[in-house]
């Protein structure tokens, strides 16, 4: 089964073509942050380069987060859109499963770690299982100095990777037990997006478009403390 | 490709707390037009939350997309191009509509086309009133925006006045909840006007005889003294006093606009072109200088996507296309 990937829950914009014989095709770009522009040709590039068309699409793989929220939305919308045109279900994939995946081979606690903004982190554990990783944690929010206090509690030796570890680089090396995975893998992989999609795609393990939904793990502003916020109409918006 | 040569448009509008889309063919003929409103979602907070717009429109925008498309009779590969506003708005909503329009014209092989948020609340009337032609003048009032655009030809345009503060449906929604009568302010205050006098509270019409530009956070600080200074004062005879200053100088301008331009016909538009006072007041003002007034329903007034629609077929004429890298630009102008 032909699976196509979209990675957009941090600063990268990424995707991928992928089957049962590995990642066929891939895109990645960095700087910038301009998800909604670029995802679109980028799809239609790494189409032509495999020599595929949508129509050969059998399911459509979306990072779901927790993330940057505006590029995490422009994938997970373009993803059900497609998912909806092409009449094919989707897989939703979590960006710390994705940031675990490519360092599966450490016999260390894996902690993926994606910058949150505001001082804070979104992270999870995970340990290495046969062909992969499991979960070994909630995903939370929290603040670098919860992440460092929860690793001390563990006592476990970690490897830290994602781009949420390398800007708290610091604090975690405070820890004599953590080491920082490079710069090269800050960022969830479209090909890892596709592989870990269609192992479970085969398994018939997805869901109809409509129920992908981003995550989030944090309330929008206003709602965390909507009485000190209220606020009408900001500047510049078109009511209607 | 429907029938014939004809050219059916999906449209998409997400720019602030609606998420619509619609089939229009050929820019006038509306085959489906669905419209989720998030106004309850929004309420509490006493205006529209962006963060909370953008993800309730990921949420909305694919099932209102199939519900425009199944009402419209149409299925997917009968679509000839995709439409969706692009600017002016909320950047985080007006992304979820435009990757999700990209996406969609790019599986069914046929062009995007990006919108102008006020351009298409002009061409509801186009919509509406197949016999309408430029060059004509419009007076588009929103919760964003408030200005008099001459159109010389389709695509052509002349910014002839905006505010330079506040926009009227913004001036509508603050006076609301300062009179306490809840969010969206514009139908509050339509409904109290009706059993009040507008003639009660002599209020000030900033920059009537000057101009096409226009102000109106003066008047919503003159409200906010006059009831402090006169608790008892009914609510209903501030609503209607509020109302008829704010219609007074949105129509005295759009004359002016038209007699400076020798233009014959003047086209209303937007979510405050919803408003009773201003509809009515604006026919009359057209009888008496012997101008022909354009209207659209109330329901063309307020964000939808047909008009979207419309406006994305004529862009497709005249322009062709929008690149698939394109993205959304949140204070795109019109002129
Ligand atoms: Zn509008």
């Amino acid at each position: 089964m032909l699976i196509l990937g979209i990675e957009t829950a941090t600063p990268q914009v990424g995707c991928a073509l992928g089957a049962h014989e590995g990642v066929l095709a891939s895109f990645h770009a960095a700087k910038g942050r301009r998800h909604a522009e670029v995802l679109t040709p980028a799809i239609e590039f790494i189409c032509r380069q495999a020599r595929v068309t949508l129509d050969d699409v059998g399911a459509v793989a979306a990072d779901v987060g927790p993330g940057l929220f505006t590029g995490l939305r422009v994938g997970v919308v373009t993803a059900k859109a497609l998912a909806m045109a092409l009449r094919v279900p989707v897989v939703g994939v979590s960006s710390l499963d994705l940031l675990a995946f490519p360092v599966r081979w450490t016999h260390r606690r894996i902690v993926s770690v994606v910058d949150a903004r505001r001082g804070e982190v979104f992270y999870g554990f995970y340990r290495q299982v046969p062909g992969g990783v499991q979960r070994v944690s909630e995903h939370r929010v929290a603040s670098p100095e919860e992440l460092c206090s929860e690793i001390l509690a563990s006592g476990d030796d970690c490897l830290a990777v994602g781009d949420g570890a390398l800007r708290y680089a610091d604090r975690l090396a405070e820890l004599i037990q953590v080491e920082v995975a490079e710069a090269g893998l800050a960022y969830p992989s479209a090909g890892s997006l596709v592989q870990l999609a269609h192992a479970r795609a085969v398994r018939e393990d997805f869901v109809n478009s409509w129920e992908l939904a981003p995550v989030y793990l944090r309330k929008a502003d206003a709602e965390i403390n909507w009485h000190d916020r209220i606020r009408v109409r900001p500047g510049g918006d078109p009511a209607s | 490709m429907t029938e014939g040569t004809s050219t059916a448009v999906l449209a998409i509008e997400t720019s602030c707390d609606e998420t619509a889309a619609a089939v229009v063919v050929d820019g006038t003929d509306v085959r489906s037009s669905v419209v989720s409103s998030q106004v309850d979602l929004h309420a509490r907070f006493g205006g529209v939350v962006p963060e909370i717009a953008s993800r309730a429109h990921v949420e909305l925008l694919p099932p209102v997309v199939a519900e425009a498309l199944v009402e419209s009779g149409l299925d997917g590969g009968d679509v000839d191009a995709v439409a969706a506003t692009v600017g002016p708005g909320l950047v985080g909503s007006l992304l979820v509509g435009v990757a999700a329009a990209k996406a969609l014209a790019l599986v069914w092989g046929v062009p995007f086309v990006g919108v102008n948020h006020m351009e298409a609340h002009l061409y509801a009337a186009f919509l509406e009133e197949p016999t309408l032609e430029p060059p004509l003048v419009a007076l588009l009032v929103s919760g964003g925006h408030t200005m008099l655009v001459a159109m010389e030809d389709h695509g052509v345009y002349r910014l002839l006045g905006s505010t330079i503060d506040d926009a009227a449906g913004e001036a509508f929604d603050k006076v609301a909840r300062f009179l306490g009568l809840g969010y969206p302010g514009g139908p509050a205050i339509d409904r109290e006007a009706a059993a009040g006098d507008p003639h009660a509270i002599d209020f000030p019409r900033a920059l009537v005889d000057h101009g096409f530009d226009f102000s109106f956070s003066g008047l919503k600080t003159a409200v906010v003294n006059y009831v402090r200074r006169h608790p008892d004062v009914p609510t209903a005879d501030v609503c209607a006093s509020f109302q008829e200053a704010v219609v007074d100088v949105l129509v005295t301008k759009a004359r002016r606009a038209a007699a400076s331009t020798g233009a014959r016909n003047l086209c209303l538009g937007g979510g405050v072109a919803a408003n009773s006072l201003l509809r009515s007041r604006f026919v009359d003002a057209c009888e008496q200088d012997g101008l022909h007034p354009f209207v659209p329903s109330r329901s063309m007034c307020t964000d939808n996507a047909a008009m979207v629609g419309a406006a994305g077929w004529w862009r497709l004429r005249s322009d062709g296309p929008t690149s698939l890298d394109a993205g959304a630009d949140p204070n795109l102008r019109l002129a």
